[in-house]
């Protein structure tokens, strides 16, 4: 009998988003939490931890990633682009 | 470019070597703290202390370490040694601790070069330690014990030391309330680890109920022990520097009691393991288990003395 796989995603003591580091294996959601500090995060304190079953995500098919994702790389009106950011304006 | 490496975002310092796993910026808990000896401690007894306290945790470590690459699971395999790896780490400055305040309990005809803590692991025999007799039977993945066996004994050990080591944050002796302060946190953890895995073999399958039970029958003839105080203990907890281990008894099992109700499991009903002549782990009377413990612990530094690591 085989334990279920998880996604693991942390957010660093000051970082600003969860970031997905890898994944494991656990028996539920708690332990999976719990691992996931013992192999990803080594208890430093302050970061935060989600773990997601695998089985809940749904991801984009590489067979479409064309039709997907290149339409948009010519329309340079869809990036906002065409503005100056102001020097002070942090995490752009 | 930040996302290439899913730590970078993640590493504290920016521009620092890249970690393996995440998790830099690491404070050490010792630096600055303070090593005068404590008002109307005796140091041979400070010393004593030092030994019961550290001993407890290297042999415990020395135990999970055995299960090493056998654990249920890769994932369990990694929580295991990274609880022993606590457990050593808390022995050492104890050790370290040990030698500094009494010089004369170092190990006669250890070479120079040897640390103390090195010393007093590798060089005492069987009778010098001090460790409680819980720490060194074999709770598995020998023929003593298993998977639930080992966990019933991290939820006895880690209840009582968190317990312990709460009290000691605030002991007159600078180093071993920095000891517990960091303790603590490491202790809550155990604890934790050990209870989520109780409730889940209590309340798992029948098979799992069953070891369990059996787990637990066998480390509760060891329990008494924690609570004797030793007279070193009282002379120390006089002055501040030491915990009375009776004064721990209800809380550890008002902590046991929770979490045995909720797995669904009974409080094993089993005769104490009496001492030996009124001595026990904390006199230096072992079980049967602990010789065979040391020797394979210290058989490399006993037949090369001389060599540095």
């Amino acid at each position: 009998m085989s334990w279920p796989l998880w996604e693991v995603f942390v957010r660093g003591k000051r970082g600003l988003n969860h970031v997905h580091v890898g994944s494991l294996h656990a028996p539920d959601a708690e332990l999976a939490l719990r691992h996931a500090r013992d192999v990803y995060t080594r208890r430093n304190e302050g970061v935060s931890i989600w773990v997601v079953p695998a089985g809940a995500i749904t991801a984009s098919s590489p067979d479409e990633k064309d039709p997907f994702f290149a339409p948009s790389g010519d329309k340079v009106y869809r990036h906002p682009t065409f503005y100056v950011i102001p020097d002070d304006v942090p995490h752009l | 470019m930040a996302f290439d490496n899913a730590y970078e975002s993640l590493t504290e310092e920016h521009g620092e070597e890249t970690r393996w796993a995440y998790g830099t910026g690491f404070a050490d808990t010792m630096a600055g703290v303070a090593h005068a000896l404590p008002a109307g401690a005796d140091p041979a007894d400070l010393f004593a202390y030092c030994l019961m306290l550290g001993d407890d945790a290297l042999v415990l470590a020395q135990r999970l370490a055995e299960w090493c690459s056998r654990a249920p699971e890769l994932e369990e395999d990694v929580a295991l040694a990274n609880i022993g790896l606590d457990l050593l780490g808390q022995a050492r400055p104890l050790y370290t601790r040990a030698g500094e305040v009494y010089p004369a309990g170092r190990p006669a005809g250890v070479p120079r070069h040897v640390p103390d803590e090195d010393a007093l692991a590798y060089f005492r025999d069987e009778h010098a330690f001090r460790n409680v007799r819980l720490v060194e039977i074999d709770c598995g993945p020998g023929p003593g014990g298993d998977f639930a066996a080992t966990i019933a004994r991290l939820l006895v050990f880690s209840s009582w030391r968190l317990a312990l080591l709460s009290r000691l944050t605030s002991s007159t002796d600078p180093v071993l309330a920095a000891v517990a302060a960091k303790g603590v946190k490491e202790l809550a953890y155990h604890r934790d680890h050990a209870a989520q895995w109780t409730l889940r073999l209590g309340d798992g399958t029948e098979e799992s109920h069953r070891r369990m039970v059996a787990g637990l029958a066998t480390v509760w003839p060891l329990l008494d022990e924690l609570f004797i105080a030793h007279p070193v203990e009282l002379r120390l907890a006089e002055t501040g520097v030491a915990a009375d281990p009776s004064a721990l008894e209800s809380e550890v099992d008002e902590v046991l009691d929770q979490v045995l109700a909720r797995a669904g499991l009974d409080r094993p009903e089993v005769r104490p393991l009496a001492p030996v002549g009124g001595r026990a782990g904390r006199d230096g009377v072992h079980t049967e288990a602990m010789g065979y413990l040391l020797a394979e612990m210290q058989y490399l530094a006993r037949s090369q003395p001389e060599a540095v690591w």
